[in-house]
Parts: C-alpha cells; sequence; structure tokens
C-alpha cells in the first residue's frame, strides 16, 4: 500500500492482506541498499495470522519516493513518523542489518511506542569496509556484488532458496541494483558507518527483544551480535548453524519459527484470523 | 566485518563450471547425500493444517505437488538461473511449454508480439497458428532487420521473441539493439538461447528479460530426457507502465496478489509458476530433471568439443566440391561474424546450416547415406545429427512462409556430436560421393 509521510510517497507491503488499523502493527525495516522485498517470507505469514503489517521500503528505496535519509537517527524519527501516518499509537518493529540500528534507535527514542524488538543480523555498530563503501558511494555495481558475496553464508552461495526456483544471490543484487546504487547502498552505507550510538541506545532498551544472529554472517559476526544482545534487558538470542547474514531468506522457516514464538508470545494478537 | 574476512574487491562469489557442479543443492539438507536425491513423489507431507495454509498462500517456501514444484526439478532451476545470471527459473516439460508458458504468463487475448521469423518450425507454427487461437497475434520479422522489429511493435504488443541464433540458418538477432528498441517501448525482450546455453551466451548481459531454453538440447546434452526451462533476469520494472495489468494488479488467484509488487525482480517466475503451471500443467518430472542435471555438471567440457569440432567442420565443409554454401558464425564473411564475436565469445555454437551441390535429391542422397551422423529431429545431442529441413524440421511450413524463414531446399542442417572429427569427416565423404550420384547409391 502507499501512503504519505513527510508529503512523500512511501509503498509498504502489507503481506498479502488489507490493512487493517483493528490488528496489532509489525514494521519491518529492510538492509542496506535492499527493499520491502526481503521480508516477502515473514510478512506474509503475519499478515495472514492476525497483524497487519507494514514491509516498507525506506524514502528513496524500492518504490518509495524522496531521498534516501543519511544517517540512521534521521531514518529512527522517520519511523516513528510512519507509525504516526498510519494512524497508530505502538507497534513491534523488525529489522535486518542496517534496520537493526534503525530500529534500536528507534525503540530507544520511542520507548512508549515500539513494544517488541526484533534483530536480524543485528551489531551495536556496523563500520563498513572503506573500500566497499567507496564503490558504494562511486555507483560501481561491484559494490553489490562483494555485498551479495560476503551477505551469504557458504551454503547460501550454492542456493537452496526456499521459494523453489529462485536463487539468492542474483535476487539480492537485483534489488540492490533496482535504483542508483550510489543514492540508495551508498547512503546507507556511510550513514552505517557514521552511526556510533548503537551500543548506548541498547542500554535503554526495555521492552521484549530477539536476536537471531548466524554463525556464518562476516557482515554482522555472532560475536558482535552478542555484544550487543548483553547490553539489552533480557534480550533474547537465537543462533542459526551454516547460514549467513541474509537468514531471513537463506533460513526464512527457521527465522519465522523464532520470530513467531516470540512475537505471538510478547505482542500477541487477538484478531480473528 | 573483520580483516581476516575480507577477501579484497573481488567478489569470491563461484564461477561457471562450480555453478555447473554445485548450484542450487546443499547436501546437508538431503542426508548428506553427495548427488542430487530424485524425489520421485507427487507430493509433500503438511505438517499441520495451518502449514498447509501457508504453503497455499505463498507465505512461505515449500512445496505441495509436483505440478508446481519439486524438490529436484528446484535444483535444476536454481542452477539454470545460476549460470544464466538470473533471479528466478521455472522448468517445464519441453522448451515448447516453456515458451507457451512464458507467452502465456506474458499475454492475453487482444495482446500482439513481435517474432523473428527465423525459428524452429514448431515455434513458428506456434506463434502462426496456435496462438492466434487464444486471441494473441504475431507479426513476423526477419532476425537481421533490426529497425523491422522496431516499426512492427504496436499498441498493444506486449514483447518481442527471437532465437538468438535462429534456426536452422544460422542468422543473428542484434539482441542488445532489439533489447533497448523493445526497453524504449516499455516491453520485455525474450529469447530462446537453446542454442547457445549459457555457457557460450548469457542473453541477460546483453539486454534480454527473459530467456527459454529447450534444455532436451546441449543442456542435458546426451539425448535421452525432454525438458524446458524460463528464466528470469530480474532487471524488467513490470510496473513502468499499465501493459501488464496481471502482473502489477491485484490477481483474484491469490488474495489480491501483485505479483510484480510482492516478488520484483522474480515476479515473472512466481507468476509462471503459480498461475501457469497450476493451470496449464506442463510439469517437469524429477527424473528428466536428474537427467538434466547430469548433462550440466559437463556443459562447458562438451560445448567447448561440440564448438572445437563445429569449426573444422566449417573448415571441411567450405572446402568441399560437393558444398554450394555454408552457414556457421565462425566463418569470416557470414553476415553476423562481427555479432557473434561479440556474443558467443566463447564459441559460435555447433549449429551448422550448408546447402548439397545438386539440391533436394543430393541432400535427400546425403541424408540417406551416412552412417555415423544420425538422421532425427533434434540437435545438441552429444553425437552427430543431421536433417533436411524442408522435409523435416519445417515440412509444415509452405513455401512462401519457408522462403520468408530464409530456408532453401538444398539445406542440411548439421549438428556437430563430439565423435572424433576424422570419423564424422569420413561419413560426410560417404554421404557426399551418394550424393554426386543420388539415383545409383541412394537407399530406396
Amino acid at each position: 500500500m502507499k501512503f504519505k509521510v513527510d508529503n512523500h510517497e512511501v509503498y509498504a507491503s502489507t503481506g498479502g492482506r488489507p490493512f487493517d488499523k483493528k490488528k496489532p502493527l509489525i514494521i519491518f525495516v529492510h538492509g542496506s541498499g535492499l527493499t520491502h522485498m526481503t521480508w516477502v517470507l515473514q510478512t506474509r505469514y503475519f499478515a495472514f495470522h492476525g497483524y497487519s503489517c507494514l514491509a516498507i521500503d525506506m524514502p528513496g528505496h524500492g518504490l518509495s519516493d524522496g531521498e534516501s535519509l543519511k544517517s540512521i537517527e534521521d531514518m529512527a524519527d522517520w519511523i516513528s513518523r510512519v507509525i504516526d501516518s498510519v494512524g497508530y499509537k505502538e507497534a513491534s518493529l523488525v529489522g535486518h542489518s542496517q534496520g537493526c540500528l534503525v530500529t534500536i534507535e528507534c525503540s530507544a527514542r520511542y520507548p512508549d511506542k515500539i513494544k517488541t524488538l526484533s534483530l536480524m543480523g543485528g551489531a551495536g555498530a556496523i563500520p563498513m569496509n572503506p573500500e566497499l563503501l567507496q564503490l558504494a558511494e562511486n555507483n560501481d555495481p561491484k559494490a553489490v556484488d562483494l555485498m551479495m558475496d560476503w551477505a551469504h553464508g557458504p551454503a547460501g552461495h550454492f542456493g537452496g532458496h526456499p521459494v523453489p526456483g529462485l536463487y539468492h544471490i542474483n535476487t539480492g543484487g537485483m534489488l540492490a541494483k533496482s535504483r542508483t546504487i550510489k543514492d540508495t547502498l551508498g547512503v546507507d552505507f556511510r550513514a552505517c558507518d557514521n552511526y556510533k550510538n548503537g551500543f548506548e541506545a541498547a542500554k535503554k532498551i526495555k521492552i521484549p527483544t530477539l536476536s537471531i544472529l548466524a554463525t556464518g554472517d562476516k557482515m554482522c559476526p555472532v560475536k558482535e551480535g552478542k555484544k550487543l544482545a548483553n547490553l539489552i534487558e533480557g534480550s533474547q538470542v537465537d543462533i542459526i548453524d551454516n547460514c549467513g547474514h541474509m537468514m531471513l531468506l537463506e533460513e526464512a522457516d527457521r527465522v519465522l519459527k523464532v520470530l513467531k514464538d516470540f512475537i505471538t508470545t510478547n505482542y500477541p494478537s487477538k484478531a480473528k484470523f | 566485518m573483520s580483516d581476516k574476512d575480507k577477501k579484497g574487491t573481488k567478489p569470491q562469489t563461484y564461477k561457471f563450471d562450480t555453478l555447473s557442479l554445485h548450484a542450487g543443492y546443499q547436501p546437508h539438507k538431503n542426508a548428506g547425500a553427495r548427488q542430487v536425491p530424485i524425489y520421485q513423489t507427487t507430493s509433500y507431507l503438511f505438517d499441520d493444517v495451518d502449514h498447509a495454509a501457508a504453503l497455499f498462500n505463498l507465505e512461505r517456501g515449500g512445496h505441495i505437488y509436483s505440478r508446481i514444484s519439486n524438490p529436484t526439478v528446484a535444483v535444476l532451476e536454481e542452477r539454470v538461473a545460476s549460470l544464466e545470471g538470473g533471479t528466478a527459473a521455472l522448468a517445464t516439460s519441453s522448451g515448447m511449454s516453456a515458451i507457451f508458458l512464458a507467452v502465456m504468463t506474458l499475454c492475453e487475448a487482444g495482446d500482439h508480439l513481435v517474432v523473428s521469423s527465423q525459428l524452429y518450425g514448431g515455434t513458428v507454427n506456434l506463434f502462426r497458428l496456435t496462438l492466434p487461437k487464444f486471441g494473441i497475434k504475431c507479426t513476423f520479422v526477419k532476425p537481421r532487420d533490426t529497425e523491422g522489429f522496431k516499426k512492427a511493435i504496436q499498441k498493444n504488443t506486449k514483447g518481442i521473441f527471437g532465437e538468438l541464433v535462429g534456426n536452422p540458418g544460422n542468422e543473428l538477432m542484434n539482441m542488445p539493439e532489439i533489447a533497448k528498441i523493445a526497453h524504449d517501448a516499455g516491453i520485455p525482450l525474450m529469447v530462446d538461447a537453446t542454442y547457445q546455453t549459457p555457457y557460450l551466451c548469457k542473453p541477460f548481459e546483453h539486454g534480454a528479460d527473459i530467456v527459454v531454453h529447450s534444455l532436451t538440447k546441449w543442456m542435458a546434452g546426451h539425448g535421452s530426457s525432454m525438458a524446458g526451462i524460463i528464466v528470469e533476469g530480474g532487471k524488467f520494472d513490470w510496473m513502468q507502465n499499465d501493459k501488464f495489468p496481471t502482473m502489477t494488479q491485484p490477481y483474484e488467484g491469490y488474495h489480491g496478489l501483485s505479483f510484480a509488487e510482492e516478488f520484483g525482480p522474480t515476479a515473472f517466475t512466481m507468476k509462471a509458476r503459480a498461475e501457469g503451471m497450476r493451470d496449464f500443467g506442463p510439469c517437469l518430472s524429477p527424473q528428466n530433471a536428474w537427467n538434466v542435471l547430469q548433462g550440466i555438471e559437463t556443459l562447458s567440457v562438451r560445448m567447448k568439443k561440440h564448438c572445437a569440432n563445429a569449426e573444422e567442420m566449417v573448415k571441411y565443409l567450405s572446402n568441399h566440391e560437393s558444398v554450394a554454401w555454408v552457414s556457421h558464425p565462425s566463418v569470416p564473411d557470414h553476415p553476423d561474424h562481427e555479432l557473434a564475436k561479440k556474443l558467443l565469445p566463447n564459441g559460435r555454437g555447433s549449429m551448422i546450416a550448408f546447402g548439397i551441390k545438386g539440391g533436394k535429391d543430393a541432400g535427400v542422397a546425403f541424408i540417406n547415406n551416412v552412417k555415423l551422423a544420425s538422421h532425427l529431429a533434434n540437435v545438441g545431442d552429444t553425437r552427430t545429427l543431421v536433417i533436411h529441413p524442408a522435409s523435416g524440421t519445417h515440412s509444415q511450413m509452405d513455401e512462401a512462409t519457408l522462403k520468408f524463414a530464409g530456408l532453401s531446399h538444398d539445406m542440411i542442417r548439421l549438428s556437430v556430436g563430439i565423435e572424433d572429427i576424422d570419423d564424422i569427416k569420413n561419413d560426410f565423404e560417404i554421404g557426399f560421393r551418394a550424393a554426386r550420384k543420388p539415383r545409383l547409391v541412394s537407399n530406396q
């Protein structure tokens, strides 16, 4: 569906069901340079099981208008305005990679608004490889190729996509190339590199929090994810073996099961489905 | 990420020969089986009712019924998608069903396609005679008439289709230029790349949006199994105009799903599977998928030998007294030689068309007398194959259509195999001797 935030049109997938304000809201926040489509194997389930879902395209990404936001802090504030714009007072947040930084910051800034936080491939900081950052800012498609290489675990490199016929690396690469690389990936990488408040923000979070980490994650290694999780009171951690940074696609069923248990327990829906 | 994990700025993704052997398959999820298992089953157990509903609603990936998807077939689909540089693929029971399913995913009654005139005879008949029964009309354009493709586009045109190297005349489409024409008109370019396989050409790198293959040919390679596939490039923006409402508008068959919005770079494949395969059902058997996978494991090895033998045969035929003309993109005076060097850098393929002196009678005598080369209606076998198109593969075309497609009665179509090259040449000598005296030595 499309709606407006700051006078710019925003696109969000509702997971194949009509957006229904009577149902609790889950907002899914994608990673650097990507789009709502990375969440297709999570959103549709929740949308069919009593939740209103918004897998958003961040400004300037996917099908959303406007320019990419330049800092994680701006993105966190923007997520808060998304909640306002669709007429809700609260939401549950799910983030992947850069989306984790955004949702951590948002949860710290708006403690009354955010009810649960789910982090996938998250860390308190995501310093960028200088060469990768430069390639992305120079609009070089090699930046996407490198990201797809590092983002997928050994098994993901060979494939084995949960949706028959889809090939991980090329699909992810095409998503990241769907808009001008320097305007999406380049801006996002710079925002990640500049963000220094993750660990401080984590200390302020008092809501139920889940971290899903993967042993083959080179972008946000398990030890970094654990370091972050240890700062969040009562944080729940799930570690997936033989999987890379793109766990939401590489191990979609496992991720969905853990996420389903966490959200339905901590943010249950009373809606009939 | 830590410094030790960085391998420099060169991506370490697997290369073609490795993907040919491994892509799409994870042994640790299949009892450690090193070879891809053949999942010879029609259907798959649901964990519970919720799991069943989730699969039917496309909430999660997985298999329901082998008409829609099958784990062995899925390995093949991913493997071909990886080799082509595509986002997704859908395997079918034959190359023809791949073309039909791709067209029916793209078009509705009232739509129009611009189609290269030089195609496999069965494909010509599909576009010329069968698709009009579904309300889909086609305009044929000669493959070298690049401007003609532009002129033939109408308001209701939904795509351009062609074989990169036309069967059997070996005329090339200028794929990059025709892709630009298609994209300027807001429509996709669909290419049948059976003759090339991704080893010789990756059409997505030259602007194609959808690739179809008859996997029966070089990909499987051994003349054992029928199979086809549709591969999606993932670049085409279905939402750029209002030409593709079945891709962009809510689809009643899946709770108002918009394939383009929900699946983006894999939308075409998702629609082809969810709608086309569900409703038409030309699914690939797991056994045949496995057979094709065996072929793909050695694709690059075989293609090198096919191309080397073909170039030897081109030299041999070009200097032979019984041969009137030879058409193969490796020949320097072939009109598309330079284009072929650009589009087919790893080899120009193993299909040769040549004219035999003495016309149709000589052609018949030649084919009836070769012993090693097999006279049959296939291409891309490991074995050398010959046929006389005007009386075989293209015999259902009338004279005018034959002429428009660039076929002549003296034409022999040769699919060069990977036998010892001297044995192929010796066999052809027998055929040519018979052709020079057709009435004395030809079979009855």
